[in-house]
C-alpha cells in the first residue's frame, strides 16, 4: 500500500450532514465481488439523473472544485458498514475525508483503505467552507506526522486525533491482518485459556 | 463494578496494542454474500485458509428473490454474487445455509433463532445490523469487509474500545406500542449520530417486559443512532428462548452455560460513560417523516417546522423534506401510501407477522396498493403456516412472499418506483434506500397493517 505522509489539495466539498453510505454508494452497486469501479459511482444518484446524465449542480460535476481531499458536512458515513462506501471515497481518488464527525464503522473502513479520516471541529469545518466559497482554488495541508490539518486560504491550522498504530499503518503502508498473522501463537494461546472457562 | 459490556469485552481481549486498539477475539463470523467474496478473495491471494470454519456461518439473503427461489436468480450480477458465496463456503468448508435450504433467511433472524448465537459471545458479520444478536447478552457488531477478513485468517479484529452508554426505559408501553416504536423514538430523541462511539445497554422495566424479538428489534436499531451496538442482560427469558434450539448447549453444558450466563450483567455500582432515561409510557406509535430514522415522530404529530432546527442543518432538513414531498409542519395521518413492506431482520420475526395478522382479521387489504409480507427465515415462514396466519392473511388480501431481505435495500427485484410512498417495518429510510427515488416511512409492524387495510397513514388505535 502507498505510505502517507503529508498532502496539500485543492478540496472538493460537500456541506450536507449525515451522508449516509447509501448515498455514498447505492445499494444496487454493491453486487461486484472485486473492490474495483467503484469510484465511478460515488454520490451515484446525486451525481447522475435516472437517464445517467450528470447533474449539473452536484460537486463531483461542477469543474470548478477537484482534488484529493473530500471536506463534507457533520456525520459523514452513517447507516450501513458496506466497505464499498470506502472503496468508492478511495476509487474516485480521495485520500483525506475531512469532517466534523465520522461514524465509527466508516472511519475503520476508510482506514483499512488508507483513505485518512480528519476530524476537525465545527468551527474549523465552517471555516473551511466560506474559504472555499471565495476562492475555489484554496487548499489544504494534512501532516500525518505532526497530525495536523490547515487550511492555507485562512492560515490556520488543528491537530486530529489518530491512535499510534493506525498512525503507523499510514506511514508506513502497512495493513492490519499482516501484523494479525504475526500474532497466531497469542490467538491458540487465549483459545486455550478460553476452553478452560 | 463493571458493566455488561465491560465484562463480555475483557473475556475477549487476546491483547491491547500500546497506543492502539485491541486485538478481540470472535466467538462467531456471520457472512452473506454482498460483503464478504472480496474477504475470502484476500484470504486466496494471501495463501491462507479460513482459521476457524466451525466458528464460521454463512448464507446468502440480500440479493435473493422473495418469489421462485427454486429457479435460478435472474439478474445475472445477484446470481454472481450468490453463487460466488457458495464456491467460498464450499472451498473454505465454513458452515453454510444456501438458498432454499430449510435454515436459509436473513442472517440476523437465522443466528438466534438456531442458537447459534448466544449470551456472553462476541460476534461480528460485514453489516450494521449484527447489533440485533446483542439481545442474546452479547457483544454483536457490525465491519466492513477488511475486518471480515482479519477475522476469517485470525478469528481476531482489531477495534478500539467503544465508551458505554446505559438507556433505561422506565414504565409500561401504552397499549399498541410495540418494540419498533421504542426504538425509533429513541433515535429520534438521540438523533442519528448521537450514540456513535459507545455501547448501548438496554435496560429498565419496558426492556425487561420486551419477549425477545422485540428484544432483537431493539438491538437491532443501536446502529441508526450511530452506536456500534446494542445489548440486553440475558435473563429467564433468555433461557427460555436459547433451550433446545439446535446449536445450543445440551445436558451438563447447559447447566454450565446457564450458569456463567447468570453473572453476565452490569454490577450495581457499575460507572457508564453515560446515561439516558425515558419513560416508556410517553412513546406513541411511530413513523419517520424524513430521509434518516432519527427523523421520526408519533403517527398523529406534525412534521417539525424548519425553524426548530439548527442553522448547520436546516439545508440537510429542507432536501429530506423535498425528497419526501412533505412540508414543514404538516400531519402525516390520512396521507395516501402506495406500498406497505412488513419483513427485514429489524421486523421480520414470528411476533411481527403475529401483529399483523391479528390486526388484519375480518378486514380488508385497500384497494391499489401493494403488500411485501416477507418472512425473516423459512423458519419464520414454517410458524406461520403452522399457526395457520397465512390463511388469516390470504383471507384479507394478502400473500406471503419467499424469505430474505427484500425491499429493506431492494438489491432484488422488490423495489419501490421512484416518488411512490412505502410504509416500511424495515430500518432505513435513506434516499433511495428501497429503490431509487422511493419514498420511506418507517413504523412498526402495527402501523403498517394498518396502511395496510386504510392505504393511508393510521394510527393503528383508532381502528
Amino acid at each position: 500500500m502507498d505510505k502517507f505522509r503529508t498532502l496539500t489539495s485543492t478540496i472538493v466539498p460537500l456541506p450536507i450532514e449525515n451522508v449516509d453510505t447509501d448515498q455514498i454508494i447505492p445499494a444496487r452497486f454493491l453486487k461486484a465481488t472485486s473492490k474495483d469501479g467503484f469510484g465511478d459511482n460515488l454520490f451515484r444518484d446525486w451525481r447522475y439523473d435516472k437517464q445517467g446524465n450528470p447533474i449539473k449542480d452536484f460537486v463531483l460535476n461542477d469543474p470548478t472544485y477537484k482534488g484529493e481531499i473530500l471536506v463534507a458536512g457533520k456525520n459523514f458515513g452513517s447507516g450501513s458498514s458496506r466497505e464499498h462506501a470506502a472503496w468508492a471515497v478511495a476509487g474516485y481518488g480521495f485520500k483525506v475525508v475531512v469532517s466534523s464527525f465520522f461514524a465509527d464503522i466508516f472511519r475503520n473502513n476508510a482506514m483499512n483503505n488508507f483513505v485518512l479520516p480528519v476530524v476537525v471541529s465545527d468551527s474549523f469545518l465552517s471555516e473551511i467552507f466560506a474559504s472555499v466559497k471565495s476562492d475555489s482554488a484554496m487548499t489544504l495541508t494534512v501532516d500525518l506526522e505532526k497530525q495536523t490539518v490547515t487550511n492555507n486560504h485562512t492560515g490556520k491550522s488543528e491537530s486530529f486525533s489518530i491512535n499510534g498504530y493506525k498512525r503507523e499503518c499510514f506511514l508506513k503502508g502497512l495493513d492490519d491482518i499482516d501484523y494479525l498473522l504475526s500474532k497466531k501463537d497469542k490467538i491458540e494461546e487465549y483459545e486455550k485459556g478460553k476452553s478452560l472457562l | 463494578m463493571n458493566t455488561l459490556f465491560d465484562k463480555i469485552w475483557d473475556a475477549h481481549v487476546v491483547t491491547k496494542l500500546e497506543d492502539g486498539p485491541t486485538q478481540l477475539y470472535i466467538d462467531r463470523l456471520y457472512c452473506h454474500e454482498v460483503t464478504s467474496p472480496q474477504a475470502f478473495e484476500g484470504l486466496r491471494k494471501r495463501g491462507l485458509d479460513v482459521f476457524r470454519p466451525a466458528q464460521v456461518c454463512c448464507m446468502p439473503d440480500h440479493n435473493i428473490p422473495t418469489l421462485h427461489q427454486d429457479k435460478p436468480i435472474v439478474d445475472p450480477v445477484s446470481k454472481k454474487q450468490v453463487d460466488t458465496l457458495d464456491k467460498n463456503a464450499k472451498d473454505f468448508g465454513v458452515q453454510y445455509f444456501p438458498i432454499g435450504n430449510a435454515k436459509n433467511g436473513i442472517i440476523h433472524v437465522v443466528g438466534p433463532e438456531y442458537g447459534l448465537s448466544l449470551p456472553g459471545m462476541t460476534m461480528v458479520c460485514g453489516d450494521s445490523h449484527t447489533s440485533t444478536h446483542g439481545a442474546m447478552g452479547a457483544v454483536a457488531f457490525g465491519i466492513g469487509t477488511s475486518e471480515v477478513e482479519m477475522v476469517l485468517a485470525t478469528q481476531c479484529v482489531f477495534q478500539t474500545k467503544p465508551k458505554t452508554m446505559r438507556i433505561r426505559f422506565e414504565g409500561k408501553l401504552k397499549a399498541g406500542v410495540l418494540a419498533k416504536d421504542m426504538a425509533l423514538y429513541m433515535i429520534s430523541k438521540m438523533t442519528t449520530g448521537g450514540a456513535t462511539g459507545y455501547f448501548v445497554e438496554y435496560a429498565g422495566e419496558a426492556v425487561r417486559a420486551l419477549s425477545m424479538e422485540g428484544r432483537m428489534t431493539l438491538c437491532n436499531l443501536s446502529i441508526e443512532m450511530g452506536a456500534r451496538g446494542g445489548l440486553v442482560a440475558p435473563d429467564e427469558t433468555t433461557f427460555a428462548y436459547v433451550k433446545g434450539r439446535e446449536f445450543a448447549p445440551v445436558g451438563e453444558a447447559w447447566d454450565k452455560a446457564v450458569a456463567y450466563w447468570k453473572t453476565l450483567k452490569s454490577d450495581g455500582d457499575a460507572l457508564f460513560d453515560k446515561e439516558i432515561l425515558f419513560d416508556a409510557s410517553e412513546i406513541e406509535p411511530m413513523v419517520t417523516y424524513g430521509t434518516n430514522p432519527g427523523m421520526g415522530m408519533g403517527v398523529s404529530s406534525s412534521v417539525p417546522s424548519i425553524e426548530e432546527m439548527e442553522e448547520s442543518g436546516r439545508a440537510s432538513f429542507a432536501k429530506s423534506l423535498d425528497y419526501m414531498g412533505f412540508k414543514s409542519g404538516e400531519k402525516l395521518m390520512g396521507k395516501p401510501i402506495d406500498y406497505v413492506f412488513l419483513g427485514s431482520c429489524t421486523n421480520g420475526r414470528i411476533e411481527d407477522f403475529r401483529v399483523f395478522a391479528d390486526f388484519v382479521k375480518g378486514k380488508k387489504k385497500a384497494d391499489g396498493i401493494v403488500v411485501w409480507l416477507v418472512p425473516g427465515s423459512w423458519a419464520v415462514d414454517r410458524q406461520i403456516r403452522q399457526e395457520g396466519l397465512d390463511k388469516v392473511l390470504n383471507e384479507a388480501g394478502f400473500e406471503l412472499r419467499q424469505p430474505g431481505c427484500s425491499a429493506c435495500l431492494a438489491m432484488n427485484e422488490d423495489k419501490v418506483p421512484a416518488g411512490k410512498y412505502a410504509v416500511s417495518t424495515s430500518n432505513r429510510n435513506f434516499e433511495g434506500r428501497q429503490g431509487p427515488g422511493a419514498r420511506t416511512i418507517l413504523a412498526g409492524p402495527l402501523v403498517a397493517a394498518a396502511a395496510a387495510v386504510t392505504g393511508k397513514i393510521t394510527d393503528p388505535r383508532m381502528l
